[in-house]
């Protein structure tokens, strides 16, 4: 495959980087068969050449996790839970076409998961009460998931806006049990010996709580985006597309639409019950105020602006969630704003992103270029095949 | 029985609201099959506008007026400058442009009028009637809120059915191209239909806010309720949209009112109903003819 | 393409000129994508006639009425009306020019009554005095019947009366019409086309009428034009046409 070569690996936000080669062709429909022998050197095996970059990203990502600061690090893990739901996201809005403004509530649903099973007398393995966390939010998406794969477009957007609005009341109607407006603080998992360890055997450093979690959420969304990119590699990801773009063609295949629309649901709706349990370890509280419809729409905001469909997007736009807040709250505090007017910049500007992606460039910044690079492509194809019969 | 009668004039009271707000969208939806998910922040903003003018010493009735004036001017500049690339195109497209809309405007109230509660006047007391010794449940304010959102429907029906530009408009809105080839100026009349949707989605901002506290994001409860009174309707049918907010006026009052600490159920209610609506009767509670896909 | 004009007797109808090309359409070239449904056509409709464009499906014949009236913007090409270049001229704007087009498929307003649509098609003109709508509904006796009915409760047939009526409440000098006869029994086809052959002798309209039924066509039209895969073939009085055997195989299907 040769788009596996992306430009956009010259990407700058950090652990973006390493992850290119892989996720850029997550989205990308374009069939590169021919082109596969001329210019491909990683294995021919799509799960191969997954592992081999899962396992360049591992190393990338701890060089990267030690080099940078603690403050750093403590973004880093933020950016990881904005990218598992994003990832997640991404493959149920660009793979499948199916619109979700309801990932806030499904992330909301793993926070107060992992909420509750850490504060139990002898917590279960911190793994273990992830994949909990995930259960339940897959089964909430495979409810959710029913009732939507029989919506589109507006009434979909709809559907779960209602349910981002409503699922949080639920958290106050169950005070006793999830703290009301309070939330529920988070007990933090403490990082097992073997990590200090590891941590001074690479790098000297030392191995504070805030490595170790931005670790586990490294780890989380490594593991996430391997699944997820051999997803949409799969025969899986072929049939979604089918079902998004060719919805008669697919019925008339003999493909249950509604299905294949609740899976997507439901695998987009697990990585969001991941990334909800990584955020209430980093953040340390669940919320009802932590799960706003803000949150969904920044989730959104990431996909689209990372061209919908491309799991690197995904991760690129995650990233913009994360530095762009600090850096345009430090402008509007420049401009004369207090503290709370700056806050609310970021949102401004993810709205006006969205107005303005969907205007000018439906494609998202990754489908954009990768486009006009599939186009420049194909024209020096023409015009080498032109050259050739012509000479 | 004091205490049913109470809880069912709240719920035919904010029923009204929901009513004029779910109008508002279905307006826009039959011009130009977009849910203009932004009409709430839309309807938030010329509130606040209304309360600047209100603090600055303004009578309610000056800021009511300038408030419905400037929704009527931000729903024109909106349809002109954001909606209209995105229209005919892909759904998703203009849905996920209503949504920035949406969280922009939101973020933009915050940044110029602050993001902390702030109290909205009524021109009318909230003390219920007295009749005959006894206080009945319905109030001056109740009153004024029915009777306005009455009044705007009145209008409409008006504007639609007996007049020139009310025949264009819904020329426009059912066939795009044969109103323009009967010489209709349909850019000029989706227009005019999100200014109009856009002051009446205004009203029901102004009327929900009066007696209560208002923050930037107070208008999000109001969006799903006029989406799901909407859906109950059918979303293509004004008549089914104002039913439609009456019944779900109604279910919500009871629920806040029956239910043991029911005001926290009452957003989680509005999804229950809006999923069984959409899952057993997708075309709306009225549609006479094969329900449509939703 | 060279133009034949078959019925060689220059119309009176018209009055002044003699030449009376009311629309003329020259080199019009649309495409969808990469797709050229109409290559180069040339042809003109004259005051008080009717001029009929044949052909089969994909010929390019709805294509060609689009362009004409703004709807689809051509590569390449004019349009001409009463010498004025309409080729860039909004669509709404056609029928103050003195064009309606009444598009394929009828195009009523299912959701408004008759005659909320009768009213719409004189909207652009202001006030317009009841006794136009009554000569309308003098013409369509049937429509006059289902006044405050819901369009969509008409049959195919009232349709194509109610549309024809509101195209006429424009007061148009030429008349765009795209496949009247399509789904029409043949009774009510004759009854329209006679109607409008009356409208052309007796008020000296005009008419482009674009028709797959080339038979029926042919028997109330002045002139022909066969269009075939975006291009014309010929251009010719409609008796002429009718006599050329070899033509109707190849190109009208009768």
């Amino acid at each position: 495959m040769s788009d596996l070569h992306s430009p956009a690996s010259t990407g700058t936000a950090g652990k973006a980087t390493d992850e290119a080669p892989v996720l850029a062709t997550a989205g990308a429909d374009a069939p590169s068969a021919p082109a596969e022998t001329r210019r491909s050197f990683l294995p021919q095996s799509t799960l191969l050449r997954h592992l081999l970059v899962l396992a360049a990203s591992a190393v990338l990502a701890v060089a990267l996790l030690e080099l940078s600061s603690p403050y750093q690090n403590s973004q880093l893990a933020t950016l990881t839970y904005y990218a598992i739901a994003a990832g997640g996201l991404t493959v149920l809005t660009g793979m499948n076409g199916q619109i979700s403004l309801g990932h806030g509530a499904l992330m909301a649903a793993g926070a107060y998961t992992t909420a509750l099973f850490l504060d139990a007398e002898e917590p279960l393995p911190l793994p273990l009460i992830l994949v909990v966390a995930v259960v339940v939010a897959t089964a909430i998406g495979a409810l959710v998931g029913v009732a939507a794969a029989r919506l589109h477009g507006p009434y979909l957007a709809g559907a779960t806006l209602a349910l981002a609005v409503g699922l949080p009341g639920l958290a106050i109607y169950f005070h006793d049990i999830f703290g009301g407006e309070q939330g529920l603080r988070v007990r933090a998992p403490r990082a097992p010996e073997a990590f200090g360890s590891f941590i001074e055997a690479v790098s000297g450093n030392s191995a504070s709580n805030t490595k170790w979690l931005a670790y586990v959420g490294t780890i989380c969304l490594l593991i996430t985006y391997f699944f997820l990119a051999n997803l949409v590699r799969s025969r899986i990801g072929r049939t979604w597309r089918a079902v998004r773009d060719q919805e008669v063609a697919a019925e008339l295949a003999g493909i249950n639409l509604g299905a294949w629309r609740v899976l997507a649901f439901v695998v987009s709706a697990a990585a969001a019950g991941l990334a909800g349990g990584v955020l209430a370890i980093v953040v340390r509280l669940a919320a009802p105020s932590g799960f706003t419809l803000v949150l969904s729409l920044a989730l959104l905001t990431a996909i689209v602006i990372g061209g919908l469909g491309s799991l690197l997007g995904a991760l690129l736009g995650s990233a913009l969630l994360v530095f762009l807040p600090p850096f345009v709250t430090d402008l509007g505090g420049d401009l004369g704003l207090d503290q709370t007017e700056a806050a609310q910049l970021a949102p401004f500007v993810y709205g006006v992103v969205l107005i303005v992606a969907m205007i000018f460039a439906p494609a998202g910044f990754v489908g954009t270029i990768r486009l006009r690079w599939m186009t420049a492509k194909a024209k020096r194809a023409s015009a080498r095949a032109a050259g050739a019969n012509g000479g | 029985m004091d205490y049913f009668v109470n809880v069912t004039l709240t719920g035919l009271t904010q029923g009204m609201i929901y009513s004029a707000f779910a109008l508002a969208l279905v307006l826009i939806w039959r011009s130009t099959r977009i849910v203009n998910f932004a009409q709430g922040s839309m309807a938030a903003a010329t509130t606040f506008i209304a309360l600047a003018l209100i603090q600055a010493g303004q009578s309610y009735w000056v800021a009511l007026v300038v408030a419905l004036a400037s929704g009527f001017v931000l729903g024109a500049i909106v349809e002109r400058v954001i909606i209209r690339p995105v229209e005919g195109g892909p759904e998703l497209n203009a849905v996920i442009v209503t949504l920035g809309l949406f969280v922009a405007i939101q973020a933009g109230i915050a940044i110029v009028f602050g993001s902390s509660f702030q109290s909205f006047p009524t021109p009318f007391g909230v003390r219920g009637f007295e009749v005959g010794g006894t206080t009945i449940p319905l109030t001056p304010t109740s009153l004024y809120v029915i009777g306005s959102v009455l009044l705007v429907m009145a209008l409409l029906v008006a504007l639609f059915r007996f007049t020139r530009i009310g025949l264009a408009m819904r020329a426009s809105a059912f066939s795009q191209e044969v109103a323009r080839l009967l010489g209709v100026k349909v850019g000029g009349m989706l227009t005019l239909g999100w200014g109009l949707a856009a002051v009446v989605g205004s009203l029901s901002g102004l009327l929900i806010a009066g007696g209560t506290f208002v923050w930037p994001a107070y208008m999000d409860a109001l969006i799903v309720f006029g989406f799901v009174a909407a859906i109950i309707g059918g979303l293509d049918s004004p008549v089914g949209a104002i039913v439609g907010g009456l019944i779900l006026g109604l279910a919500l009052s009871y629920v806040s009112g029956y239910a043991p600490r029911g005001s926290a159920l009452v957003n989680i209610s509005a999804l229950v109903i809006l999923i069984v609506v959409l899952l057993v009767r997708p075309g709306g509670l009225f549609s006479s003819t094969t329900a449509r896909r939703a | 393409m060279a133009e034949a004009h078959g019925s060689t007797a220059v119309s009176a109808t018209g009055g002044t000129a003699t030449s009376t090309r009311l629309l003329e359409v020259e080199g019009l070239t649309s495409a969808y994508g990469p797709v050229r449904a109409l290559d180069g056509v040339s042809l003109s409709a004259e005051t008080g006639k009717i001029t009929a464009v044949l052909g089969a499906n994909g010929a390019g014949k709805t294509t060609l009425l689009r362009t004409i009236s703004g709807l689809v913007r051509p590569v390449s090409g004019r349009v001409v009306l009463d010498g004025e270049d309409i080729t860039k001229a909004p669509v709404e704007s056609m029928v103050s020019k003195g064009m309606a087009h009444v598009p394929e498929g009828r195009g009523v307003i299912a959701e408004l009554t008759v005659d909320e649509n009768l009213r719409v098609g004189s909207l652009f003109r202001g006030k317009v005095g009841k006794d136009e709508f009554d000569r309308v509904y003098d013409l369509f006796p049937r429509i006059a019947e289902r006044k405050n009915n819901a369009a969509h409760t008409l049959s195919g047939g009232e349709r194509q009366m109610l549309v024809i009526g509101r195209a006429l409440l424009a007061k148009p000098r030429i008349l765009l019409l795209d496949e009247p006869s399509l789904g029409l029994a043949p009774r009510i086809v004759a009854q329209i086309f006679g109607l409008l052959r009356q409208l052309v002798d007796t008020e000296g309209l005009s008419v482009l009428l674009v028709e797959q039924n080339a038979r029926s066509a042919l028997s109330v039209a002045d002139v022909g034009v066969v269009l075939n895969i975006g291009r014309v073939v010929v251009t010719d009085s409609a008796r002429t046409l009718m006599a050329d055997e070899d033509l109707r195989h190849a190109y009208l299907g009768f």
